[in-house]
């Protein structure tokens, strides 16, 4: 079985029924995908299939061939942010990380169909994500500030200078 | 009839049929064959070795997904995903809208839904109740026999059938309530579908009040608290019996009252 995830093309071992999530982490050693509950309950797997978010741990990889798979990874690189990574940045939404990159990429789909700055549509979108550090207002803030379009200066974020946690923390 | 295609599944023989000919000869007589339509449902289960088939049938390539209208009547293939309903009329829009997320909703599919068991938390089939109050109508097949009959004759014996497609009538109208879920993943831990026929006669079903959707007949004739009379509630990690058996009534209620609204 063949995988082409975020543009590359990979020969696969792992029986048909094996979940996409562990092919990618596992298998192929891509990481961005999250295992938090294996059950489809936290979002944290998310990856897009041909552009639709899905939970990675509930489709068997035999349903991903001939797809295009995109992870975090595919969205853009430290030096290459794409714009929902830059709005997770200069927003400070990502506080442990776990969520972020299932997150982003269902966020990122949602901008991508059209989806607006409206905060009810933004939780509609992206209901089936979890975040335990409940860093929620943050997350709807980002997406939000890149459903309008905006760009963003990633040497601030939106609540002051960009310090790190050893030299004091924002002010 | 042509083979399905095989792909490795470990232990376990993968069938991949291209049409619903493919799928009625994979299925077979239904013997220890899993039935994997969008896998929200089975997949956690195969991770967590809670089942181990002889036998995987994949329907994603079957052919088998789509919504149709002739005249009043809808026809839904059973791997259409759960999604694709949520802009009918109620109940079954509002009753597919109330299930999980928009991510589990675009892989679920309405087969899936319909045939799913109780689970080691909860009933699972929220769609049921509302199929049942718009009198769908279920073409099944096992043993290469293809049948259709009314979706609560079907239900009991859904194991040991492979879904092909459901159908109803329009409703002159429709309502649905149902308990919020706590969480995006829980399965719908009690909901109430109500539909007035074109004859004018109202058909009540509930969705979590046992082992799979249940019709309530008792309480057709305008008496909520009835209700109770037809179901056995179960405890689970959604919701006690006895919650249930207290809350039923109420969700009635409110059916019967939007169903009377819009008479």
């Amino acid at each position: 079985m063949n995988l082409t995830v975020n543009g590359s093309s990979y020969a696969i071992d792992s029986s048909a029924l094996t979940p996409l999530l562990d092919v990618l982490r596992d298998e192929l050693g891509i990481t961005g995908p999250k295992a938090g509950c294996h059950q489809g309950g936290c979002g944290s797997c998310t990856v897009l299939v041909d552009g639709e978010p899905r939970r990675s741990c509930l489709v068997p990889v035999a349903y991903a061939e001939g797809t295009e798979i995109t992870t975090v990874e595919g969205l853009g690189g430290p030096e290459d942010l794409s714009p929902i990574q830059q709005a997770f940045v200069h927003h400070y939404a990502a506080q442990c990380g776990f969520c972020t990159s299932g997150m982003m990429l269902a966020a990122h789909a949602y901008i991508e169909r059209g989806g607006s700055d409206d905060q009810e549509a933004i939780q509609e979108a992206l209901g089936g994500h979890v975040c335990r550090c409940t860093g929620y207002s943050k997350i709807i803030s980002a997406v939000a500030a890149a459903a309008r379009g905006e760009s963003f200066d990633l040497t601030t974020t939106a609540v002051g200078e960009y310090t790190t946690m050893a030299t004091g923390g924002a002010e | 009839m042509a083979a399905a295609t095989v792909a490795s599944g470990g232990a376990t023989e993968v069938l991949t049929p291209g049409s619903e000919e493919e799928a009625i000869a994979a299925f077979g007589d239904g013997g220890d064959v899993l039935v994997v339509g969008g896998g929200t449902i089975v997949v956690p289960d195969l991770t967590y070795r809670k089942l181990d088939p002889k036998k995987a049938v994949l329907l994603g390539g079957a052919g088998l997904s789509g919504v149709s209208t002739d005249g009043a009547r809808t026809t839904i293939g059973a791997t259409t995903p759960v999604q694709e309903l949520v802009d009918l009329p109620a109940p079954i829009g509002p009753c597919a809208a109330n299930v999980a997320d928009l991510e589990i909703r675009s892989q679920g599919t309405v087969g899936g839904n319909l045939c799913a068991g109780e689970g080691s938390e909860a009933p699972r089939g929220d769609l049921q109740g509302a199929f049942l109050a718009v009198r769908a109508t279920v073409r099944s097949a096992a043993g290469g026999e293809v049948t259709e009959e009314p979706l609560e004759d079907f239900l009991p014996k859904r194991s040991g059938r492979l879904l092909l497609s459901v159908s109803f009538d329009q409703p002159a109208a429709g309502a649905y309530a149902g308990l919020d879920r706590p969480h995006t993943h829980d399965y719908t831990a009690l909901s109430v579908s109500g539909a007035r026929g074109t004859d004018g006669t109202v058909r009540l079903a509930a969705t979590g009040a046992g082992s799979h959707g249940q019709r309530l007949p008792s309480a057709e004739g305008g008496d909520a608290e009835a209700a109770v009379n037809d179901v056995t509630p179960h405890d689970d990690a959604l919701a006690s019996a006895w919650y249930r058996a207290k809350v039923l009534p109420a969700l009635v209620r409110r059916v019967l009252d939007e169903l009377k609204e819009s008479a």
